[in-house]
């Protein structure tokens, strides 16, 4: 099908720019990961765990090989290389050996001719389970039988918890954690699990190359490290496995870790056919991690005029079976526990265990969403104790550039707290709107059936903050190659993953900005032809990928002026500021910084809530952010607004159900996420302060909207209800009968 | 695995296609047919992102069985576009930066052509009814909004 593009412009750093990858997306051309296709290809099956803890003690294959269709049908014995993998320890089988810790863990993998006959092959697959008792309950995981008995993630530089089922046990002491002071509140907050929910299900195709090795073509958020983890467990060298970026509907943390990559892999390699593995809406749920559940006791100590004295923290993360990215959000829920607020004494406890629950991992605002829940629900209260302005005890209290973190880190780079408050605290709110109206206006919408009799109002404020890129000494970069050529066109090789954000956007416009020419191409994301870039992830994409971006341009012209002229090709790797580790005793940073810098947001919603009914509605958001630099704008503002939804729907809706580590909700029957009709009007207030550290200036802005929102639109709600509300998603029954 | 054989035209194509009973259209479409721009986030009735027009009506395909299409006329959004140039919504949703990860534009795209369709100049609250059923985890809607009213004006 050919089509005329509208005129477009091409644009610079800082200018709006629609998407390159638009176009493909608005008439269905754009090739998602699972939409590919190749000649001779069977469909790919997993077989997944019944139980969320059980001992397995046989399994026949035969019924399933016998079965119509089926070309292979694997197991852990047929895993070639290791059989354990991931992201930070190897601690999660590739399929199952003889003990299976969550629901829904792999067990087997079936190939066949047709998706239905590998679905049905795989229920012929018998697996004898001898039941164990679950570890469900995080609080007492420390006094259970160990769930990984030669502890994976001890050893490795963190406090050593000589306690079982431990992932990792952190304690920040700032200042005299002792000090008294004149006010008091404290509270116990409570954060289900939430579920990324991108739309584009896990899926891919690998293909066998003939020599051995395998191409992946996969969504995912970090080609490199995919390959470091399929590589070993295939039994290959690295260049053996290549990964390719295939069209990705949404990821939100949820594909850090490795999915259908080694699964098909081996089934490729095995039957040495291309092979296809889709899963459905209830595979995808049970199949990739969860932001951590939390639970959180919180203490602040302040002074009769408001001052925050000393603040006292005890965070307890359940990180499910396996271990995925959960020592880093522990660490991360940690560092933002105290809020964007200068505090002087400080202790903080955070810790994550191992439970037979849905494992748990990266997802947007990593920590920082729970904490920020727990601080703002603090404040408000602190400011109702104090009798002061909520706002103004948030302005009394605002972390700037210069102050120190409760880590010992003193911010290098810019952070407006302040002014992200006031702006955002500017925002005029719309009128209440007359009753009777439309139902579609009220709480509950077109379901609730009363004149609106049981509305009332609240408008409720809440600030969040969030680190950008990797932290803790790790090792972060990126590379990009740019090929010029001798009629003056450019084509940049940059594995950064698209994911929706609009990376490969930015790409674009820095490679323009810098070469000074509108002929730019991207190359295809794959391991094949440039280093890693690292993960779509902390917020870092954008940033990283500028100054790789933007570096290996301005390598490129220099050697084309050295060259006299003609073609080029030159790599170049980027590398923020280092960081250091956080000292295992202490957890005050050993260096100059353990995060690399900061972005904050500030958050004003009106609510109503039909205390008759129990039901709400979010009226309108007003948020002001700091963002470093836009360099697209019209791309901000979008993830700002996806980013407050998604923290709404964890404020009212959204929870990974479980029994005994069973989930109960494993579709959008029930599992909801907001809809057109749950979603108000979102007014975002760029606040463009470019940070010294950053290419352009250029800060994160995925996550903070998601960090601030939950607490913003639960403090509307409380403003409303007069409830404490110390449990998100808020439930009708917690807001009913007033 | 072939039960059947249905004819059907899609996007004004006449196609034929060997199929197993218990496909859906969506699976027919996206993978004997060779139309996988209509997607496939939930395949059990909740997301929107496989909206097509069958015989004119909006619907979800992957609700609706390949078998039930034989004899039909089947629009997707692959169809939206006509004589190479994009369909006003589609322009409207690139303009307007309502595609992120795009992974529900096409339903969307389909089911707001849909709205244009029957109702020329809708209200906000008609938009957002008539949006309700089409799941967006990326862009909370603002955008999409801004794009159907670009595209009724
Ligand atoms: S795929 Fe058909 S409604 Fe979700
Ligand atoms: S743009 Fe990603 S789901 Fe809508």
């Amino acid at each position: 099908m050919s089509t005329t593009a509208p005129k477009l412009e091409l644009g610079r750093v800082g200018e709006i720019v629609p998407r390159a990858d638009g176009i493909p997306k608005v008439t269905g051309e754009f090739a998602y990961s699972s939409d590919l296709n190749a000649a001779g290809m069977l469909w790919g099956h997993t077989l997944r765990s019944p139980h969320s803890h059980a001992r397995i003690t046989g399994i026949d294959l035969s019924a399933a090989l016998a079965a119509p269709g089926v070309h292979a049908v694997l197991t852990h014995e047929d895993v070639p290389g290791e059989k354990l993998y991931g992201l930070e320890f190897q601690d999660q089988p590739v399929l199952a050996v003889d003990r299976v810790r969550y629901y829904g863990e792999p067990v087997a993998l079936v190939a066949a001719e047709h998706p239905e006959q590998a679905r049905r092959a795989a229920e012929l697959i018998r697996v004898d389970y001898e039941p164990l008792a679950p570890i469900a309950d995080a609080e007492t995981a420390t006094e259970q039988e160990p769930l990984h008995p030669d502890r994976p993630t001890m050893g490795h530089g963190y406090r050593d918890d000589p306690r079982p089922n431990i992932v990792r046990s952190l304690v920040i002491r700032h200042g005299d954690p002792d000090v008294e002071a004149d006010v008091s509140v404290s509270g116990v907050y409570e954060v289900g699990i939430q579920d990324q929910a991108f739309l584009g299900p896990e899926s891919g195709l690998c293909v066998p190359d003939g020599e051995g090795g395998v191409d992946v073509y996969v969504a995912t958020q970090w080609l490199h490290v995919d390959r470091d983890q399929v590589a070993p467990c295939l039994g290959l060298k690295p260049e053996q496995v290549r990964i390719h970026l295939a069209g990705v509907g949404g990821a939100f943390g949820g594909r850090e870790d490795l999915s259908m990559q080694i699964h098909g892999s081996m089934l490729a390699l095995h039957t040495n056919r291309p092979v296809k593995i889709v899963y459905n809406r209830e595979e995808s749920f049970v199949g990739h991690i969860h932001r951590h559940p939390a639970k959180i006791w919180m203490e602040h100590r302040a002074t009769r005029d408001g001052k925050l004295v000393n603040v006292r923290v005890r965070i307890l993360l359940d990180g499910g079976a396996y271990a995925s990215s959960s020592t880093a959000v522990t660490s991360n829920a940690a560092s933002f526990a105290c809020g964007p607020y200068q505090v002087d004494n400080a202790l903080i406890e955070s810790l994550c265990v191992y439970t037979n629950n849905p494992p748990c991992g990266a997802m947007r605002g990593f920590g920082a969403v729970q904490v920020c829940f727990a601080h703002e629900a603090q404040m408000d209260k602190l400011a109702a104790a104090l009798d002061i302005d909520p706002i103004e005890l948030r302005l009394l209290n605002a972390l700037q550039s210069g102050d120190t973190m409760p880590t010992g880190q003193t911010i290098a780079g810019t952070l407006p707290v302040a002014e992200v408050i006031r702006r955002a605290a500017a925002l005029p709110v719309p009128e209440q709107e007359e009753l009777p109206r439309d139902p579609l206006r009220l709480p509950g919408g077109s379901g609730n059936t009363t004149r609106g009799e049981g509305v009332k109002r609240g408008v409720g404020f809440a600030v969040g903050f969030k680190n950008i890129g990797y932290s803790e000494g790790f090792d972060d970069y990126t590379a990009a190659r740019v090929r010029l050529d001798a009629d003056g066109s450019a084509e940049i090789h940059c594995a950064a993953a698209e994911v929706g954000q609009g990376v490969a956007g930015v790409i674009l416009q820095v490679a323009r900005t810098e070469l000074g020419t509108e002929d730019v191409t991207l190359a295809p994301h794959t391991t094949a032809t440039v280093g890693s870039a690292g993960s779509a992830s902390a917020s870092r994409m954008t940033w990283m990928a500028s100054g790789a971006v933007r570096d290996a341009c301005r390598a490129a012209l220099e050697e084309r002026d050295r060259n006299g002229g003609g073609a080029v090709d030159v790599e170049r790797i980027y590398r923020h500021p280092r960081t250091s580790p956080l000292d295992p005793e202490t957890g005050q940073t050993t260096g100059e910084r353990s995060h690399v810098a900061y972005a904050c947001a500030a958050m004003r919603v009106v609510a109503e809530v039909d205390v008759e009914l129990g039901l709400t509605r979010i009226v309108w958001i007003g948020t002001a952010q700091d963002v470093g630099k836009a360099v697209n704008p019209q791309a901000v503002t979008g993830q700002i607004e996806g980013g407050a939804a998604q923290g709404l729907g964890l404020a009212l809706m959204e929870e990974i159900q479980t029994r005994d580590g069973l989930i109960t909700n494993a579709s959008f029957t029930d599992y909801l996420i907001p809809t057109t009709l749950d979603m108000p009007p979102v007014v975002s207030e760029l606040v463009e302060h470019p940070d010294p550290d950053a290419p352009y200036g250029v800060k994160g802005v995925g996550e903070p909207p998601t960090v601030v929102s939950t607490a913003a639109v639960v403090s509307a709600l409380r403003v409303a209800t007069g409830r404490e509300l110390t449990r998100v998603p808020v439930r009708p029954d917690d807001i009913v009968g007033l | 695995m072939f039960g059947m054989r249905i004819w059907l035209r899609v996007n004004g194509e006449p196609v034929e296609a060997d199929i197993w009973e218990g496909e859906s259209l969506l699976y027919v479409l996206r993978e004997r047919l060779g139309y996988p721009g209509s997607k496939n986030a939930c395949e059990q009735g909740e997301c929107g992102s496989c909206s097509v027009m069958l015989d004119g009506k909006l619907v979800c395909a992957c609700l609706v069985l390949g078998a039930q299409a034989d004899g039909h006329e089947v629009v997707t959004v692959e169809g939206l576009s006509e004589d190479g140039r994009l369909h006003r919504v589609q322009e409207a949703f690139v303009v307007a930066g309502a595609v992120q990860c795009g992974f529900c534009t096409p339903g969307l795209v389909v089911a707001a052509a849909d709205l244009l369709q029957h109702r020329p100049d809708p209200s906000d609250d008609e938009i957002r009814e008539a949006l309700s059923g089409n799941l967006c985890r990326c862009t909370g809607y603002a955008k999409i909004f801004d794009a159907v009213r670009l595209a009724a004006r």
